[in-house]
């Protein structure tokens, strides 16, 4: 568990996902990457750590991830094999609606 | 949050593409991270306490950036058109400061207190050790420092915080979006917002940036057909100019999309456009999409587009109100909201003018030394005068500051001059209030006239009469061969009346 605020970058414990957050509850939370409650970008992955298979759908770099109250979002800013999720709850995908370009 | 952590983004994800070209030099993201790593080292190893770049369009601009958020010291693109004087008193406002500007203006920039002077091509030939810390990820610190253009008065200087910029660029930039072989030719100066948020969106979407070193019609349309640009932005002024060359040229012809076969997107900010020049450079350009950004240096740039499908839909309208939105500047990005509102702050209804007021995560709203414009509510008043229609669409109505207020009434310029525009003979205007003994100020109009055609000030009078009311047709009408602007397109209203006051009725 952690206190996150924007800007807290987390890593994955069992994969190379890691990601920045845009936007946090005040709460704190149980993000997890592959299972595994994720850790500061510095922080040394506990002993035994393994990736679940179950929550083995990857991460994309430059896709942010939300969670289902919308309180939640991270910016993948290095893909990995595990997916995101708060507790066992899955993060999902914020689809971004296409802007023009406009600079 | 920081800016380095977009370009740390781009560089795992394209680091061998060119990330931003001028002339036969170029960099790719990993040598644009790599210098930015360089000169973070040797700022946080000085005394300064910004990087200020005096320059044109030059490699330093991308490279001073992002060596800044690395460092942690505030960007201050300088306007390279100031004079000594002016240049003094903003440099003064700044030091401690490293400065890299060009070999011609350094000599006599050096003796200077607080002030390091470097060349641009030392400062790009520069090697050493990377820096060794991370960069900081406060989201409040100070990434930009931009002076505004000082219209209206001494130049303020706007800040922009790393959280504002990054807002703005993930709300409104997808992470890669670019093609491998697009590219983005950028000529506003580096000083205009438009200049940074070109930089920053361009290596979110991993999209080379073309860079420009000084704007003419001629030089824009020679490049962009040789880089096969993709992606530009302009202001109002130099697509008019742009068109205006390619008509004379007159061999530029819309089957191959005038001579500009891969130029997908055109976009176009800082100013009014004047309705007739879209039109020309639509059915010049008929396979780009064109997009109005609207937004001001405190907004971190764009806060409302006006996209492709609008433009198209309000161009094969016959119906005035559709037409008209061709004149909009769209509706707000989804990542920020907008009202308008009367002088008391409150909302008003649909089509009634007022002040454009916008919230969101990248509406900054903060001068230095003054303090944050946003209200407890986090609205920043833009001092934009404006309306939106039923849908949405914003109609920019010119600064609330240059509302003439004739006999107790309020009359915005920006309403008088479109009205003007839209009489065949007049090419471009200007409406500002003059000191008038019985109604406190008075409509004058400056009136710039197409070639070729002519028309009495009687005619333009009875024109806005009978469009608008009578207190709004101008009393005093002028005819001159161009009106005075600056730059980057925005018209200098204050010489306007002094033009006025001097050569007089």
């Amino acid at each position: 568990m952690a206190q996150l605020k924007a800007g807290t970058r987390l890593r994955s414990a069992v994969c190379a996902t890691e990601v920045i957050v845009t936007a946090a509850p005040a709460d704190d939370l149980d993000v997890r990457c592959g299972g595994a409650p994720m850790i500061g970008a510095k922080d040394t992955p506990p002993d035994g750590s393994a990736l679940d298979e179950q929550s083995a759908g990857g991460t994309a770099l430059g896709k942010r991830y939300v969670n289902e109250a919308g309180t939640l979002e991270v910016l993948c800013t290095k893909p990995g094999k595990g997916s995101l999720a708060v507790g066992t709850a899955a993060l999902t995908l914020k689809e971004a609606k296409p802007l023009p370009s406009s600079d | 949050m920081n800016l380095m952590m977009l370009l740390e983004m781009a560089t795992s994800g394209f680091g061998d593409r060119v990330a931003v070209q001028n002339g036969t030099s170029s960099l790719t993201y990993s040598e644009l991270f790599a210098a930015a790593g360089r000169h973070a080292a040797t700022l946080a190893g000085s005394n300064s306490e910004r990087l200020a770049v005096l320059d044109v369009n030059s490699l330093a601009i991308p490279v001073g950036l992002f060596a800044s958020a690395w460092a942690g010291v505030p960007f201050v693109p300088l306007n390279y058109r100031l004079t000594g004087g002016e240049l003094d008193a903003l440099l003064e406002r700044i030091t401690p400061t490293y400065l890299v500007t060009d070999a011609e203006r350094a000599p006599a920039l050096a003796d200077r207190d607080q002030v390091t002077v470097v060349e641009r091509e030392t400062f790009l030939g520069a090697r050493g050790p990377q820096h060794s810390d991370e960069w900081s990820m406060e989201a409040d610190e100070i990434a930009i420092l931009l002076f505004t253009s000082g219209t209206t008065g001494a130049p303020k200087a706007a800040v922009l915080r790393h959280k504002h910029l990054v807002s703005y660029i993930l709300g409104s930039v997808e992470f890669g979006a670019a093609d491998e072989n697009d590219a983005a030719l950028v000529c506003v100066p580096p000083y205009h917002i438009a200049g940074m948020a070109a930089i920053l969106s361009s290596v979110y979407a991993g999209r080379r940036i073309v860079q420009l070193t000084n704007f003419s019609a001629e030089n824009w349309i020679e490049t962009a057909r040789r880089e096969r640009i993709s992606n530009a932005f302009v202001v109002p002024t130099m697509l008019a100019r742009i068109v205006d060359v390619l008509d004379r040229e007159g061999t530029a012809t819309p089957a191959d999309n005038g001579g500009f076969p891969n130029l997908r997107a055109l976009a176009y900010g800082g100013g009014k456009m004047p309705q007739a020049v879209i039109e020309r450079a639509m059915r010049l350009f008929p396979t780009t999409n064109f997009t109005n950004a609207y937004g001001l240096t405190e907004t971190s740039s764009t806060i409302a587009v006006l996209g492709p499908e609008d433009h198209r839909a309000a161009a094969a309208s016959d119906d005035p109100p559709l037409r008209r939105r061709l004149v909009s500047v769209g509706r707000p990005l989804p990542s920020v909201e907008v009202e308008i509102r009367d002088e008391e702050g409150h909302a008003v209804a649909p089509g009634i003018s007022g002040e454009i007021c916008v919230r969101g995560e990248q509406v900054a709203g903060e001068y230095l030394g003054r303090g944050s414009l946003l209200g407890t509510d986090g609205w920043f008043p833009t001092r934009d005068g404006g309306s939106m229609d039923a849908e949405g669409y914003l109609f920019v109505e010119g600064r609330v500051d240059d509302v003439i207020v004739r006999g107790g009434e309020n009359l915005s310029p920006g309403e008088i001059e479109d009205t003007l525009l839209e009489h065949q003979a007049v090419a471009d205007c200007a409406v500002v209030g003059v000191p008038d003994e019985q109604w406190g100020e008075a409509v004058a109009a400056v009136v710039v006239l197409h070639d070729g055609k002519t028309v009495d000030a009687d005619e333009l009078r009875t024109w806005v009469k009978d469009r608008l009311r009578s207190s709004r047709s101008p009393q005093q009408v002028e005819f001159r061969a161009e009106l005075p602007y600056n730059e980057t397109g925005k018209l200098l209203r204050r010489k306007v009346k002094e033009d006025l006051a001097s050569r007089g009725a």
